[in-house]
């Protein structure tokens, strides 16, 4: 059921100002995908385009095109709702909904897709997500207390079982771990080795070690200039991009020569 | 694995490790700058707070270093007496309206022949006093609770209206019609509500009795317009601007973070709206709405035009299609015959019981508000 994602020529606007330009890559199905570069290169946003949440904000657009096997999500046709549907989302912060329980929350996107459904079936996905994103056994004897109760680290696994009680064939993570602590971003970071089992996912971090952890495959994106668009400046596999990457810029990011 | 590749893991590991230590550079020295004690921002509206403020030890152990121990800027001095003196002045002012309301109710309450809270009566005029607000209560309740249950369904409707669907050029007119409703002077609402409004509700009068008139809510007993439901449909136009702003300010202040995880769930915008901006605008609309009624209580000219007092001695009734006084109306129609001591006294019994219930309405909102903040 994962999926291959590929971008073609990309042109990501916030209103008039181009944030990103010309993007192309190809990700492959059951596979993790780092993104890393220096802070407002536009990670946070190639990954939005890829979901279709980067329209949500109020003037965002995008000329090019993103292909789920092949297929356009950007098509007159398609419905961004279903897009969404079928590509989940982890954000930075973690951010269960505030007013309802751990068990709603797991089966909310659930509910959004399927309307009515027995009961049976609902616990069934709740265990099932919650045990996926190694919460389970943590919040078990209380998924009728309010999910904003846990902890930073549990509310992002907690959201992480949200994104796939739903079966969502790509996940897609910005900064997953970023306000989490080590034991809590280990928890996670094993949580992605084996989710990728099942879903084709793309992980934004500022953590290289991380990068270096997870994923099979590396994205460095840059600002071509000062006051210039951001840019893809290479994907490769994070092996070669931490060892011997093509670019001179990619070398002087990781090595620390930046700037 | 070559050895080639386990130099490569091992040069890698080295730079994500320094990557990593400048990345947790920012935070901390964020958490060094911030001030300890946070109480670098004084809530100006926290008059009430003053006194835990000046329990506050103002020992950061940042302070001392500085060798300024114990100086007192003369404006923060200057800020606190104000402010202290403000809510005083406030809390001076309404006890004082508590005193003076308790202090002439109170002999007539004695001489009272019947039950103050259970009569129906209402005879102060003669040598003897026989009044109870039993009555009074009810219409004043009835019409100010119908008011709200109207209003604050339009309020939301509208509240959502512009801060989720509509487009800007067209929100922002219509929050400013919304508005422009409570710059109507309330006489204005009663001369409308008489003779314009009230008139045209037979056709709904009609049919809302020929269908649930075996509920007595719903049972038509005067042919008159000036019922309790048109008085109330006035009451919602009048409370509907406050209710709407506080509904409008709410919605708008949805975090970001609850409605990208409704969008990225795959949520319409109305699933979006249920899932994020409703829960948590609840608490707010539900204080907008208790603020409404507060004001629908206590509100007083329009409703005086509007309802028309049943004959003395006629049968109670619960119904929304009858006539009645609320306590403002009561009183405001006997403002003229304010002579006596003993009679106004009466009057002003039922305006105590009027501020009680205001004040008890504005509190729970208060609170509500308030629970809110616990949360967020
Ligand atoms: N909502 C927005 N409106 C306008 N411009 C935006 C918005 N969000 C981001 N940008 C701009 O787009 C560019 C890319 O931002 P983006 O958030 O994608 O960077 P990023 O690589 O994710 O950075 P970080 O690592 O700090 O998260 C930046 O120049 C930023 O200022
Ligand atoms: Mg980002």
């Amino acid at each position: 059921m994962a999926k291959r994602i590929e971008a073609k020529n990309l042109n990501i606007y916030y209103s008039k100002f181009l944030a990103v330009s010309e993007v192309n890559f190809t990700i492959a199905p059951r596979s993790v995908t780092a993104f890393i570069g220096p802070s407002g290169c536009g990670k946070s946003t190639v990954l939005r385009t890829i979901n279709r949440m980067h329209e949500v904000i109020a003037g965002a657009h995008v000329q090019g095109d993103v292909l789920l096997d092949g297929e356009s999500i950007y098509g007159s046709a398609v419905d961004p709702v279903d897009v969404r549907r079928t590509i989940g989302m982890v954000f930075q912060r973690p951010n269960p909904f505030p007013t309802m329980s751990i068990y709603d929350n797991v089966v909310a996107g659930l509910k959004l897709q399927s309307g009515r459904i027995k009961k049976a079936e609902l616990d069934d996905t709740v265990e099932k997500s919650l045990r996926g994103a190694n919460l389970w056994e943590e919040v078990k004897d209380r998924l009728g207390k309010p999910g904003a109760g846990l902890s930073g680290g549990q509310q992002q696994r907690l959201c992480i079982a949200r994104a796939i009680a739903v079966e969502p064939q790509v996940l897609l993570m910005d900064e997953p771990c970023s306000a989490l602590d080590p034991i809590s971003t280990l928890a996670i970071e094993d949580l992605i080795q084996s989710l990728k089992e099942k879903y084709t996912i793309v992980i934004v971090t500022h953590n290289m070690q991380q990068a270096a952890r997870v994923s099979e495959r590396t994205a460095f994106f840059n600002l071509a200039g000062v006051g210039r668009p951001g840019q893809l400046v290479e994907i490769d596999d994070t092996q070669k991009i931490f060892s011997n990457p093509s670019e001179q810029r990619t070398e002087d990011y990781i090595s620390g020569r930046f700037g | 694995m070559t050895d080639q590749e386990s130099r490569d893991r091992e040069r890698a590991r080295a730079m994500a490790e320094r990557e990593a230590t400048h990345a947790s550079d920012t935070p901390d020295d964020y958490r060094g700058n911030a001030d300890p004690n946070g109480v670098g921002v004084i809530p100006s509206s926290s008059a009430l707070a003053t006194p835990a403020l000046a329990d506050a030890p103002v020992s950061g152990s940042g302070v001392g270093a500085f060798g300024a121990r114990g100086k007192v800027r003369i404006g923060d001095k200057v800020f606190r007496y104000l402010t202290a003196g403000a809510g005083m002045f406030v809390c001076i002012l309404i006890t004082l309206v508590a005193v003076f309301l308790l202090a002439k109710a109170i002999p007539s309450i004695a001489n009272d022949k019947v039950n103050f809270f259970t009569s129906r009566a209402w005879q102060v005029s003669g040598s003897t006093l026989e009044f109870g607000i039993v009555d009074l209560l009810w219409t004043t309740v009835l019409s100010s609770v119908f008011a709200m249950l109207l209003a604050v369904p339009v309020a939301i409707g509208i509240a959502l209206f512009i801060t989720q669907y509509a487009p800007r050029q067209l929100a922002r007119p219509v929050a400013f019609v919304v508005d422009l409703l409570a710059a109507i002077p309330s006489i204005v609402y009663g001369v409308f509500g008489i003779t314009v409004f009230a008139p045209k509700l037979h056709g709904i009068i009609d049919f809302l009795n020929r269908y649930l008139g075996w509920i007595p809510l719903f049972k038509k007993q005067i042919s008159d317009p000036g019922t309790v439901f048109a008085g109330g449909i006035i009451l919602a136009i009048m409370i509907l601007p406050i209710i709407t702003a506080i509904a409008r300010e709410v919605y708008e202040r949805t975090p970001r973070e609850n409605v990208e995880a409704a969008w990225a769930l795959g949520a319409t915008k109305w699933e979006m709206v249920r899932l994020s901006v409703l829960p948590y605008g609840k608490p707010g609309v539900i204080s907008g709405a208790m603020l409404g009624l507060g004001r629908a209580l206590g509100e007083t000219i329009a409703i005086t035009l509007i309802l028309v007092a049943p004959p003395s001695g006629a049968p109670f009734s619960p119904s929304l299609f009858y006539g009645g006084e609320t306590f403002a109306s009561k009183i405001a129609n006997a403002a003229a015959e304010f002579n006596n001591p003993t009679q106004t006294g009466a009057y002003i019994a039922a305006g105590l019981v009027l501020f009680v219930l205001t004040f008890a309405v504005n509190a729970a909102a208060r609170i509500v508000v308030n629970r809110r903040r616990e949360f967020s």
